[in-house]
């Protein structure tokens, strides 16, 4: 996932396209395709002045996640643990995946590191991020 | 006029024809599974993130095993979504089981967006030994 560097955030001219691909994929049962099938798929989410970053980490506790924030990149990373069986076993199905995850998140803008907040609700992972003080638009007063 | 009764018809009809409506606008997902059996029972596991424990339905009628997941999503009314990669929505998926089941004896726990289903066999369908007399 890459955005321009013009990027605004009102202009994407591909987000509809990857919007029914994934779609698409999800209603057929296959996991989202992201750039290279990668883990967690992300949603962004704009907000005044703050970002929202919600992921998908189903199987993952809480204590497994690590977010950290640089700049205007967000780094989720963390493991997906294996099912531990001890019995021999015949599989019927083997979809979910498991093993360590890293994923980098650009942001449209540089963030306060210190006003980060994460949970994790049922699975899902909600990131909440906000523009620095000194780098919101300010507006100036006109005098006459 | 003939067409536009058709038509009226063809509308009228659809939900029913194709099954179960939602009453939610939400899409259905199908929840990626891990299904396992061993001597004494079946274990599944699906994802379903978003799902809490208490929208989990899990229905067993014969040997079709349903489960159901509404997801629980509370979207901030300030944030508008700029990305996605994925959809929310509910999950459906339903498996026809090899083994007779004890269905009084099945235990499902909602754990971090996975649910986890034990399927302990019913005694009259767990492997018995037969011994062979010689005559």
């Amino acid at each position: 996932m890459a955005f321009a560097s013009t990027w605004h955030p009102d202009f994407d001219p591909f987000s509809d396209v990857r919007r029914l691909h994934n779609q698409i994929d999800r209603l057929l049962g296959r996991q989202a395709s992201t750039a290279a099938g990668a883990f967690p798929a992300v949603n962004l989410w704009a907000g005044p002045d703050s970002i929202a970053v919600t992921a998908e980490l189903p199987g993952v506790a809480p204590d497994d996640v690590e977010v950290s924030v640089r700049e205007d990149v967000l780094t989720i990373r963390g493991s997906r643990a294996a099912a531990t069986i001890s019995e021999p076993v015949g599989w019927h199905r083997r979809e979910r995946s498991h093993g360590h995850f890293q994923r980098l998140v650009q942001l449209p803008f540089r963030v306060a590191p210190d006003r980060v907040e994460a949970r994790v609700t049922n699975g899902v992972l909600a990131v909440e991020l906000h523009r620095p003080e000194q780098d919101k638009p300010r507006r100036i007063e006109i005098k006459s | 006029m003939e067409q536009k009764l058709t038509q009226a018809t063809a509308q009228a009809l659809a939900p029913e024809t194709e099954g179960l409506e939602q009453t939610r606008p939400r899409r259905v997902y199908r929840p990626l599974a891990d299904i396992y059996e061993t001597d004494s029972g079946i274990v599944l596991s699906l994802e379903m993130p978003g799902v809490p424990a208490d929208g989990v339905e899990v229905t067993l009628e014969k040997r079709v095993l349903t489960i159901r997941g509404r997801a629980g999503v509370k979207r901030p009314e300030t944030y508008r979504q700029i990305y996605a990669e994925y959809g929310e929505g509910d999950y459906e998926r339903s498996f026809t089981l090899s083994a007779d089941i004890d269905a009084e004896r099945i235990n499902a726990v909602c754990r971090h967006g996975v649910l986890t289903l034990e399927l302990p066999k019913a005694e009259e369908a767990k492997p018995r030994q037969i011994n062979v007399r010689a005559a």
